[in-house]
């Protein structure tokens, strides 16, 4: 089983490694289904009302009957899509701004204060002012998702900017590098862990940016079938809704992150 | 003939919003083709100030620098600039750090980087091209780093406390390896290490600098009675001794 040479401890050692992890993964595995378990037995002996509480076997019929009728698909691909393009846009201009600021270090003093200010605002509170700007659409929606993402991105990757080896940048200097190529060779291959710590950050918010877009306005969209949900009292669309939007959310996450390891290996 | 490098009364002064603190003043020296310069002197007397001045990353307050003969007028490539830390890029191969300066001067054509792949054979690192930094020793990865600058092929060459990162039994063999490889491919050298024993045993003349703003204290022509001569030689002739007590005296050290 194992190589010639390894000595027993380190066997024992491997083995131990090996059962634990086999161990976390039982009880993660378990917990979900309790959790599960516990909400259907609880909602069954009326110890919560289904009614309010919905429960996992309402939710899966609930799930079957929104994808027979086909409604479904529109609203995940409705959100999926504000989401995707807030995030890109947030990141991209986040970072674009981050390198304005790091060519031109008045630029970045003047408005130092007012993104600090920017950046402890509740950018939601700007909703209702998107929706009359842009009207009650999805481009509303993409907005508030890109404001709440675009400040917290800037502040981020221009720190991690700023933080770059100082002794690199002599280097290329001495190489008589540009302010182009100290950017392009220095200080965007060193920010790249920032930039990916960023990126799985604006995941996040961009999901909430268009939650809370597609509660201000909208037609369709999961964010729009939690406020239906919740006006017209159906607490299984509300949760069936919800456990989508948290499959989604988790499957987006972990696609940034393999991403960020591909081209972190090519780097 | 013209001299490599040619310093004519230069004063460097830094101004900050408390005033104005001068780090040299007035100093004129001339390093011919060929020489190994060392250059000493207590910490914060302007020594590395003194070779961004050269390496044309700072501009001096009074006085002029000639390149053979040439004023100097910002980034030179006949110059190249060996820094404190090997900063070495870990998102690049050990291949590919060798080819920074070509890459940032436009110089990436097919007999550079030939002849890059020869000095990575000929010491020894053509076996780790593909590693990353992280992966090599200490002297390994400051002798990429000496590979690096000498990639772009520069006359004169400029150490900046290029090996205090290093532990001292690793010091004295890189001291070797690097003096060595500078010999052979017959560049103009100037070092400056805090290192009083290092400046000695590797230099052929030696500058000893002054406390703020600094000056030249004492120039010294050194030479041991030995062929060949390698840094680590030269620590054991008892020539050593003597110039080491010189400079010691010179420099005035006092702990307070």
């Amino acid at each position: 089983m194992y190589p010639e040479g390894i000595s027993e401890e380190q066997q024992k050692y491997l083995k131990r490694i090996k059962s634990q992890k086999r161990f976390i993964l039982v009880m993660r595995i378990l917990l979900v289904i309790s959790f599960f378990a516990l909400w259907e037995t609880a909602t069954r002996l009326k110890w919560m009302d289904p009614f309010i509480f919905s429960s996992p076997v309402r939710m899966v019929s609930t799930i079957a009957r929104l994808i027979e009728e086909g409604s479904i698909f529109l609203h995940i691909w409705t959100t999926l899509w504000e989401t995707v393009v807030g995030f890109l846009l947030g990141t991209l201009i986040g970072i674009l701004i981050a390198i304005v600021l790091w060519v031109s270090m008045t630029i970045s003093k003047i408005i130092e204060p007012y993104l600090v200010v920017a950046n402890a605002l509740p950018k939601i509170a700007l909703g209702p002012v998107f929706i009359v700007w842009l009207g009650a659409g999805p481009a509303s929606i993409i907005t508030v998702a890109v404001s709440i993402s675009l400040i917290v991105t800037v502040l981020e990757v221009y720190t991690g900017f700023q933080e770059a080896d100082p002794e690199k940048i002599r280097l290329v200097k001495s190489f008589g590098a540009s302010n182009k190529q100290v950017l392009t060779k220095v200080i965007l291959p060193s920010s790249f862990p920032v930039m990916m710590s960023a990126l799985k950050v604006n995941v996040g918010l961009s999901w909430v940016g268009v939650i809370v877009g597609e509660f201000l306005v909208s037609k369709a969209g999961l964010g729009y079938l939690i406020v239906y949900g919740g006006q017209v009292f159906q607490l299984d669309l509300v949760m069936t809704s919800v456990l989508i939007l948290s499959v989604l959310a988790a499957l987006m996450y972990f696609g940034v992150q393999l991403l960020g390891k591909r081209i972190g290996k090519k780097y | 003939m013209i001299p490599a490098v040619k310093i004519e009364g230069i004063s460097k002064c830094y101004h900050t919003p408390d005033g104005e603190i001068c780090a040299l003043k007035d100093i004129s020296f001339e390093v011919r083709k060929g020489e190994f310069i060392g250059i000493v002197g207590p910490s914060g007397c302007g020594k590395s100030t003194l070779l961004s001045l050269i390496a044309g990353l700072l501009q001096p307050s009074e006085g002029k620098i000639f390149i053979f003969g040439e004023p100097l007028k910002g980034v030179n490539p006949k110059i190249g600039y060996m820094l404190q830390s090997d900063s070495l890029f870990e998102w690049r191969s050990i291949f590919r750090n060798t080819l920074l300066g070509l890459e940032i001067q436009n110089q990436l054509s097919s007999r550079n980087i030939q002849a890059v792949e020869q000095l990575l054979t000929k010491y020894g690192l053509s076996a780790f091209r593909d590693h990353r930094p992280s992966q090599l020793s200490g002297g390994m990865r400051q002798r990429v780093a000496l590979i690096r600058t000498l990639a772009v092929n520069p006359d004169i060459l400029l150490l900046d406390e290029a090996f205090s990162a290093l532990d001292y039994q690793t010091r004295l063999a890189v001291n070797d390896d690097i003096y060595n490889i500078i010999k052979k491919e017959g560049k103009t050298a100037i070092m400056v290490t805090h290192d009083i024993a290092e400046a000695i045993s590797m230099s052929e003349r030696l500058y000893v600098i002054s406390k703020r703003p600094g000056s030249i204290k004492l120039a010294m022509d050194i030479h041991f009675d030995i062929e060949q001569r390698t840094p680590l030689k030269s620590r054991e002739t008892p020539g050593f001794q003597r110039y080491f007590n010189q400079v010691w005296k010179e420099l005035d050290i006092h702990v307070s």
